[in-house]
């Protein structure tokens, strides 16, 4: 049961194969089995439940839409009502959410049943899912990896087959390279194109939720329900949403593919490119026409970004002052030594070292070193994209350098972990989609491909997903220890 | 550009963010190191490029000024460290 996509599963759900009830107990047995996993912070058994009869009584009436009666899961980043939202920070430990955010709003009305708030790195700040509060969560592949961050109990539950699905926010690529990691299929859209409402703020110019799912066609169906305009957001965009599922099909005949010189330079392992090489002749049988572009301002982009969201961290996570909510320190001499405190022991260290850059960045007589010429950068980096775009549809290339590094590998070594999100970063900084795709294993790690489209080409890029997934079954694979 | 653990106290302090004594010379090498990697920016010549503050370039939305949210006072004090009679508490701030 726990390989039937989500539209196999809608199938079954009216054909009275299995009640929404009994896949939730079925997907919450299977949690509790693989705990080891730690790819859940918190489970909502009780919740999971009530919303299972729900979908139940939903789907004997006939209104049910597709993703009704649907186990998921959502990041714990995500404000939940009534239920813990930790964001992996001992900071939240407390914090039980007061509202939903518009993502879990419009996934609860869609019909999906959810069944836990999922691990992360703490505030999002992460590339290994090492900087959470609740411990790290294993690569299900191999034990000894890190699923990827900061999206990593997400992309975990999900390729243990935990859940049907899951939310993820990618900042700097935090929904593709856990998923590349995990071999699940990850999306991030435009920015603008999912209200980011009660996603809790890591850089808010960045920021993106998105899909998190075993195929694209399943993202597809997630995307449809996520995304749209919503008031609550300013940064959110007013153009309608297309029929994501109705383009999965179309032909790639003439498709344009970029490859962008500088993804497959001398930073890049050879294991993922040999597979790399693999899937784009998958594209050129499919009847696409493959062209070298450059994005020469790529090696850059490491920089600015690790400016411009540690600069809009430190601003965002002020708030976190133990005064309206979250952790506050014993005894308090005064009122600096509250906030002082509260905010030292209730931060970890990545997220210490993250507000320390930021604030420095923005101090009297750096911004101009710092913060403003990175944004200038960015310019630039978006510029770069905009020329590739006037020759190519999509640009394709690797997620992660190398295939998920050892726990422990980088953790003391922040330079090297921000080196790694190399190819996933810049896109954030020009605000354009891109997807995650499995296309391959070095060894018995599963190895992403990253396909990266134009501002809300996000039907063109599930539909090219989509037709590598019809003629390919990496993304069919699971990992053994997990049935 | 190198930064001491001096620094690190001083831009701790701003943050408002305790950092421990102990810890003060490996925030300062961690920090010093990432400057070091974004002083690679200084390569690029950007002095006629407008800076991109958002990707989508668009100009804030702005709405009706009439009352949409309902009073959650006490709903979202429920998660507050300390309050009284609607207030929330922080320790003495005026002598």
């Amino acid at each position: 049961m726990h390989h039937k996509t989500i539209v196999e599963l809608a199938k079954g759900l009216r054909s009275g194969e299995y009640s929404s009830l009994e896949l939730t107990h079925f997907f919450l047995d299977r949690i509790k089995q693989h705990r080891q996993l730690n790819a859940f912070i918190t489970v909502t058994e009780e919740l999971a439940h009530q919303a299972a009869k729900a979908a139940d009584i939903r789907l004997a009436k006939g209104d049910a839409e597709l993703l009704t009666g649907i186990p998921i899961a959502h990041k714990d980043i995500f404000c939940t009502d009534g239920i813990k939202t930790s964001c992996a920070s001992k900071m939240l430990d407390n914090f039980i959410g007061p509202y939903n955010a518009t993502v879990v709003e419009k996934l609860n009305h869609a019909g999906t049943v959810m069944l836990g708030k999922l691990n992360m790195d703490e505030f999002a700040m992460g590339s290994s899912n090492e900087t959470s509060y609740y411990g790290i969560v294993k690569n299900p592949w191999d034990n000894t990896a890190i699923p990827g961050g900061s999206s990593g109990g997400s992309a975990a539950a999900v390729a243990a087959r935990l859940t049907v699905c899951a939310t993820g926010t990618d900042t700097g690529g935090s929904i593709r390279q856990p998923a590349a990691h995990c071999g699940i299929t990850g999306l991030k859209p435009t920015y603008g194109r999912v209200s980011r409402y009660g996603m809790i703020a890591y850089a808010s110019s960045l920021d993106q939720g998105g899909p998190m799912a075993r195929s694209a066609e399943d993202a597809a169906i997630l995307l449809q329900a996520m995304a749209g305009f919503d008031e609550k957001d300013s940064t959110s965009v007013d153009c309608p949403v297309p029929d994501y599922h109705s383009a999965l099909n179309n032909a790639l005949d003439g498709l344009k593919i970029g490859l962008p010189k500088e993804f497959f330079g001398a930073g890049l392992s050879n294991e993922v490119a040999v597979i790399l090489e693999l899937a784009i002749n998958e594209y050129r049988k499919l009847g696409a026409e493959i062209k070298e572009v450059s994005i020469p301002n790529l090696q850059y982009a490491i920089p600015a970004y690790y400016v411009i969201a540690p600069a809009e961290c430190s601003a965002n996570l002020s708030r976190f002052d133990g005064v309206r909510f979250g952790y506050r320190c014993n005894n308090p001499a005064d009122i600096t030594d509250m906030y002082t405190r509260s905010r030292g022991e209730g931060f970890g260290k990545e997220v210490k070292r993250r507000i320390l850059m930021g604030t420095y960045a923005l101090s009297a007589g750096y911004y101009d070193a710092y913060y403003l010429k990175a944004q200038k950068i960015r310019r630039l980096i978006s510029n770069d994209f905009n020329n590739a775009f006037a020759e190519v549809d999509v640009i394709m290339g690797p997620v992660t350098p190398s295939p998920a590094f050892a726990i422990g590998e980088k953790i003391d070594d922040p330079v090297a972990m921000y080196l790694s999100d190399i190819y996933t970063i810049a896109i954030n900084l020009a605000g354009i989609p891109a997807i995650s795709v499995p296309a391959g294993f070095a060894g018995t790690k599963p190895v992403g491909l990253q396909i990266i489209g134009n501002y809300f080409a996000e039907d063109r890029l599930l539909n090219i997903a989509h037709r590598y997934q019809q003629v390919t079954d990496w993304h069919q694979q699971s990992p053994k220890d997990f049935g | 550009m190198s930064l001491t653990a001096e620094d690190v106290t001083k831009i701790a302090h701003l943050a408002r963010l305790g950092i421990k004594d102990q810890d003060r010379d490996s925030y300062a090498k961690d920090l010093t190191k990432i400057l070091d990697l974004m002083t690679q920016m200084s390569e690029l010549y950007t002095n006629d490029i407008t800076p991109m503050a958002h990707p989508m370039e668009q100009e804030q939305r702005l709405r009706r000024d009439i009352v949409t949210e309902l009073d959650n006072r006490e709903k979202f004090q429920r998660c507050a460290p300390q309050i009284e009679a609607g207030l929330y508490l922080v320790p003495k701030v005026i002598e």
